[in-house]
């Protein structure tokens, strides 16, 4: 398996509703892919079974881990899959608030994935903390804010920080930047992008803004209904859709 | 039976097999709480319960017990304790830690070293060292499982970056044989050294919550740090008033109502014996 990430042949129902019908993803390394579609149509589950949160009721997500092992996600311990997420994985939330610790400070959220992973030394971690809150443009002089007391686009790049800290190879992120104002969204957009090449980490993003997916993916899946009705390089699925739903949705952003 | 109609220790003897089952699982996996049924205890919690259920199931006819609340063995509380066992186990009672068989303790290590075939039995009020961080008991849970204590080194690191040092003087988090995560009970964190490696077995028994955990003799119990803000243990820069130690805890005690105050150890029986020491040597 040449890919880092690889699924096939998901499926999983709530009650009567199909939220993940015949689904198969390929993520390589330092790849970014995107998965858009509307609301309801089974990205959020997507992210959740391929994340290992969620189990789905048939198919297969493997993982490549550095030493070049492959795993089943879904086969594996709980205590193998939560190292996985403290160090080679990361998840950003689309609400800060579940994925930060409201009640520590901005330098404890960022230094708890390193002191997780055996981090011991203050110093070290203070510094570390001080750098990823210069690198997502929070000024270091926060350090000892409250998240609470941050902005949601600051929240948000603070969530970023704290996820990278470790230098995971995969991050999941879901509508990283829904519920934020469009400008605030714009230079988010901007920073995970300049984040995500600089570091060379491979990235699967939920977002149902069709701009931020031109420019931030490689590759991108169309969902309906459960089903990915096309994917391939972002730039073909825009400029040339094949599938009626794609062009529907292609349509609608150069309407807007 | 007993001549006043107890059982051995009060306990019956399924109560006390089934905590003494606990006992051996704790002492199996040093620092990991076992939860324990028991029935209710002729006191309310807050009393030592928990300490008391383990005395009772560990104390034989030979023994020779010291009772002491934040190391005095004269408190109400001390005091009852030990009588309480005097008549239902009929067992000797001492005030001297050297002489003790078993100790059992709210809120203090005594100062003498304690030595090999003594036990120290700790009556815990909260045996989840967690539980101010992750209110979710499945979720502690989990955390011990899986070792996942970065957690409770952010709180530290939250304390140094607000005060400049870890602002936690009881209860001070340790880890057990580089493994378990463990609450040491309300003991000062001056206390915590005296754990580490002790020849004593010690015993831990949470009487509301029903769990009891244990350190075997010589047991390594390293308290959480950083490599560059190492722990330590505080204690009032005074000798002792009453037998000069500059070792041993002190207790800041009050001597009249014009705001006179001195330090004295709060361990009175190393207090005591050291001031007879003195004056026989004078
Ligand atoms: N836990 C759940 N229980 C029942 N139905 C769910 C659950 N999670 C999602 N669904 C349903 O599955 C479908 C896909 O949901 P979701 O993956 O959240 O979509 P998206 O993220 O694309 O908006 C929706 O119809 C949703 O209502
Ligand atoms: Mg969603
Ligand atoms: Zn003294």
């Amino acid at each position: 398996m040449s890919a880092l990430l690889e699924a096939h042949g998901l499926n999983l129902r709530f009650g009567a509703v199909p939220a993940l019908e015949d689904v198969s993803i390929e993520v390589h390394p330092g790849e970014v892919v995107a998965i858009v579609g509307e609301s309801g149509s089974g990205k959020t589950t997507l992210l959740r079974v391929l994340s290992g949160m969620m189990r789905p009721d048939s198919g297969e997500v493997r993982y490549r881990d550095p030493d070049g092992a492959v795993h089943v996600i879904h086969a594996m311990g709980e205590a193998a899959l939560r190292q996985l997420h403290r160090t080679d994985w990361g998840f950003v939330h689309q609400n800060p608030r579940d994925g930060l610790r409201m009640r520590v400070s901005a330098g404890g959220n960022i230094g708890e994935r390193l002191m997780a992973t055996g981090a011991r030394h203050y110093g070290r971690i203070r510094t570390e903390a001080t750098e990823w809150l210069r690198r997502v443009e929070i000024d270091p002089e926060r350090i000892d804010g409250m998240p609470a007391l941050f902005s949601g686009g600051m929240q948000q790049r603070l969530q970023i920080a704290r996820t990278l800290v470790t230098r995971p190879r995969l991050v999941f992120m879901d509508e990283p930047t829904g519920g934020l104002d469009v400008s605030v969204q714009a230079r988010l957009l901007d920073l995970i992008r300049a984040l995500v090449a600089d570091l060379g980490i491979a990235v699967v993003i939920v977002t149902h803004d069709i701009a931020a997916a031109r420019l931030l993916a490689h590759r991108l899946l169309v969902m309906r209904r459960g089903q990915v009705v096309e994917q391939g390089l972002t730039d073909r699925v825009l400029d040339d859709p094949q599938h009626e739903y794609t062009q529907l949705l292609v349509a609608s952003v150069l309407a807007a | 039976m007993t001549a006043l109609g107890y059982n051995f220790g009060y306990l019956d003897e399924n109560t006390k097999r089934m905590i003494r089952r606990a006992l051996l699982k704790a002492v199996a996996i040093p620092g990991h709480q076992v939860p324990f049924g028991a029935r209710e205890m002729p006191l309310p919690y807050g009393w030592g319960t928990g300490g008391i259920a383990v005395t009772a199931s560990v104390i034989g006819t030979g023994d020779r017990l010291k009772v002491i609340d934040q190391g005095a063995d004269d408190t109400t509380n001390a005091v009852s304790i030990r009588r309480f066992f005097a008549k239902v186990a009929g067992v000797a009672t001492t005030e001297s830690t050297a002489e003790a068989t078993i100790i059992q303790t709210r809120h203090r290590i005594p100062e003498t070293r304690l030595r090999e075939g003594q036990i120290l039995v700790y009556q815990v009020p909260m045996p989840e060292p967690l539980f101010r961080l992750e209110p979710r008991v499945a979720e502690t849970r989990r955390m011990h499982a899986l070792a996942d204590y970065g957690l409770m080194h952010v709180k530290l690191y939250e304390d140094i970056a607000r005060h400049g040092h870890v602002a936690i003087s009881y209860n001070y988090p340790v880890l057990v044989g580089g493994r378990y995560l463990m609450s040491p009970s309300p003991i000062p964190a001056f206390d915590n050294p005296k754990m580490d490696r002790m020849p004593a077995l010690q015993l831990f028994g949470a009487g509301r919550e029903k769990r009891i955990y244990a350190v075997p003799p010589y047991t390594s119990v390293r308290s959480l740090d950083f490599e560059d803000h190492p722990f330590q243990p505080v204690r009032a820069d005074a000798p002792c008033a009453l037998c000069g130690s500059r070792e041993s805890y002190l207790d800041e005690v009050l001597t009249d109502d014009q705001g006179g105050r001195m330090f004295v150890c709060s361990d009175t029986d190393y207090c005591n014996t050291r001031q007879t020491h003195r004056e026989a040597a004078e």
